[in-house]
């Protein structure tokens, strides 16, 4: 419980942040519309007000401070609106329709966790064949790590276009992106894990004449517990991003992804900001479940770190 | 006690290639230990005594000379489980329960359920923590620890107990008190010891053979037959008799030293 205080300190400095940059990133649009609607607006021309700056503006214009914080469509929407919007999307709608974000939600985690799935259990053969082999540790690692240095952003319309010319479609070329970027920190965390029981420990199995396999059942897979776990957390979060980004510059209809992308192209900030944020909330929620998974195994494997 | 010769060294020689060069770290050693013996080996650090429990175990393979355990090969006495190692840390897999990590050899060396079951509750009460099966490692003290990495050690019936300072990251007082039981368990259980030991009381207290090795090269520069009783309370350490051989062993460890400091 003493974590609360910290973390929502942070929460509320955020706010205020957000909260008062509201009023100069949406003063302009707003003094444009105020004087449409023949309000008293200073200076009186759009051209003129161009060369104020947002605060500057809002100095002058106190009186329409209030409605910068209710504009339809505004450059950056208030913490209210973002709520209300996603109250609107997430409670108010079945979760069967397309206006849902709890199906649009869905659309996106089940790619999400089936491709976590997939690079996980890649990335985990990966790291036996590095530890193992000699062959892998030298040919493998470097290629893992060019994989990760290619813009993902490029390399996933390639994907889903060959996938689909190929008759692959659905949930799989999303779950391929969002593997494709957990796979490592797995790979990088086992290896480190199965790598992790010293000298001592490996002597103590060579005295019994272990097998190698005896010996990565008994120590080598237990040890590296603690090292999978942080892998996992990582792994899970790029899992999401991953498919995000599949969704983004393919033209997907459903998911975080197409809903930011129709929200910026039809001019509904509102709509992207509360993809944005159900986005940011189920990735925490992600993390959080395995962070939960992580501290009871560690427990009562006697591994616990605290 | 018969006089038979199961561990027996012939002009062992170990090099070890370093960025640094070759360090020397056994130079014509050449030892016996006979059934049921208690070998004590001390010297200064770098003088290849735990090389030299290595060697026995097949865990370092000497560049030249001969080694037999029980008139094999290190590596086919080891596949035989000729002997039960015994590290400085217990190292037991904080994963497991005592029981559990008892039974951990006798599960890569693919006994039964029931076996197992019977030879860890064996093992349990020769090492005194009858009862403790079922404790995480977390849950002892640090000598319990080692007390639990003997008994597994002591699980699949090797004739033969290589130590490596098994006692040397506990305090004084602890020390004593598994020193005694370590007596009691090689007198109830006739097995043949050799103990690598940093402390002089130690190796003289446990000892029926005291082996003293020096440094640059690894060398031994004395064995001491003890003159001491099997049974030995732990004021005998204040004895004449005692106090002699600490002498002795005093004076080799310092001729080992006098021609390199």
């Amino acid at each position: 419980m003493k974590s609360v205080l910290p973390i929502f300190s942070v929460i509320a400095a955020i706010l205020l942040f957000w909260v008062v940059s509201v009023v100069p990133m949406n003063m302009h649009l707003v003094a444009d519309q105020a004087q449409r609607d023949d309000l008293v607006v200073t200076p009186d021309t759009p051209t003129a007000r161009q060369n104020v700056s947002g605060i500057g503006l809002a100095l002058r214009n106190t009186h329409l401070i209030p409605l910068t914080y209710t504009f339809v469509r505004p450059n950056l929407p208030s913490p209210h609106q973002v709520a209300g919007e996603m109250y609107k999307t997430i409670f108010g709608q079945k979760i069967t329709s397309k206006r849902s974000l709890v199906y649009h939600g869905w659309v996106t985690l089940a790619p999400t966790l089936l491709g976590f799935l997939i690079g996980t259990s890649l990335g985990i053969f990966l790291a036996v064949g590095i530890v193992y082999s000699r062959v892998m540790d030298l040919s493998v690692m470097p290629w893992a790590i060019v994989s990760q240095t290619i813009p993902i952003l490029a390399l996933a319309p390639m994907v889903i276009v060959v996938l689909g010319s190929m008759g692959v479609q659905g949930v799989l070329p999303k779950s391929i992106i969002a593997a494709y970027l957990s796979f490592f920190p797995v790979v990088v965390g086992m290896v480190k894990g199965l790598r992790s029981p010293d000298a001592m420990q490996l002597d103590l199995l060579r005295t019994y004449s272990a097998s190698k396999s005896q010996g990565f059942w008994a120590l080598r897979l237990p040890s590296s517990a603690p090292y999978l776990f942080a892998s996992l957390k990582i792994g899970i979060s790029a899992s999401l991003v991953g498919t995000i980004v599949a969704e983004l510059p393919t033209g997907a209809r459903a998911g975080f992804g197409a809903r930011m992308l129709v929200g910026d192209q039809y001019g509904q900030p509102l709509v992207s900001w509360a993809a944005l944020f159900a986005a940011a909330i189920t990735a925490a929620a992600l993390v959080g479940i395995f962070g939960f998974i992580e501290k009871a195994t560690l427990k009562r494997m006697g591994m616990a770190t605290t | 006690m018969s006089q038979q010769t199961i561990i027996s060294a012939r002009n062992l020689n170990l090099t070890f290639t370093t960025n640094d060069g070759p360090v020397h770290a056994l130079k014509d050693v050449s030892l016996d230990i006979n059934k049921g013996d208690f070998v004590s080996f001390i010297g200064p650090s770098g003088c290849g005594k735990t090389t030299f429990l290595r060697c026995i175990a097949g865990l370092e393979t000497p560049t030249s000379g001969d080694i037999a355990v029980n008139g094999m090969t290190p590596d086919q006495a080891r596949q035989a489980r000729a002997y039960g190692y015994v590290f400085q840390a217990a190292g037991l897999y904080p994963w497991r329960t005592i029981g559990g990590n008892i039974k951990l050899p006798l599960e890569i060396m693919g006994f039964g359920k029931a076996e197992k079951a019977q030879r860890v509750k064996r093992v349990l009460e020769l090492v005194d923590l009858a009862g403790f099966d079922r404790k995480f490692p977390w849950q002892l003290s640090g000598g319990m620890q080692q007390r639990a990495s003997i008994a597994r050690a002591l699980a699949f019936d090797a004739d033969i107990l290589l130590m490596d300072e098994p006692f040397g990251a506990l305090d004084e007082i602890v020390r004593d008190h598994l020193n005694e039981q370590l007596l009691q368990l090689w007198a109830r259980t006739e097995k043949t010891i050799a103990f690598v030991t940093h402390s002089i009381p130690e190796a003289i207290y446990l000892s029926t053979k005291i082996v003293v090795m020096s440094p640059r090269p690894g060398r031994i520069s004395d064995v001491i037959e003890s003159t001491l009783p099997r049974d030995r309370p732990l004021d005998i350490r204040d004895s004449p008799e005692f106090i002699e051989i600490a002498h002795r062993v005093r004076d080799g460890l310092r001729t080992g030293h006098s021609d390199n400091v």
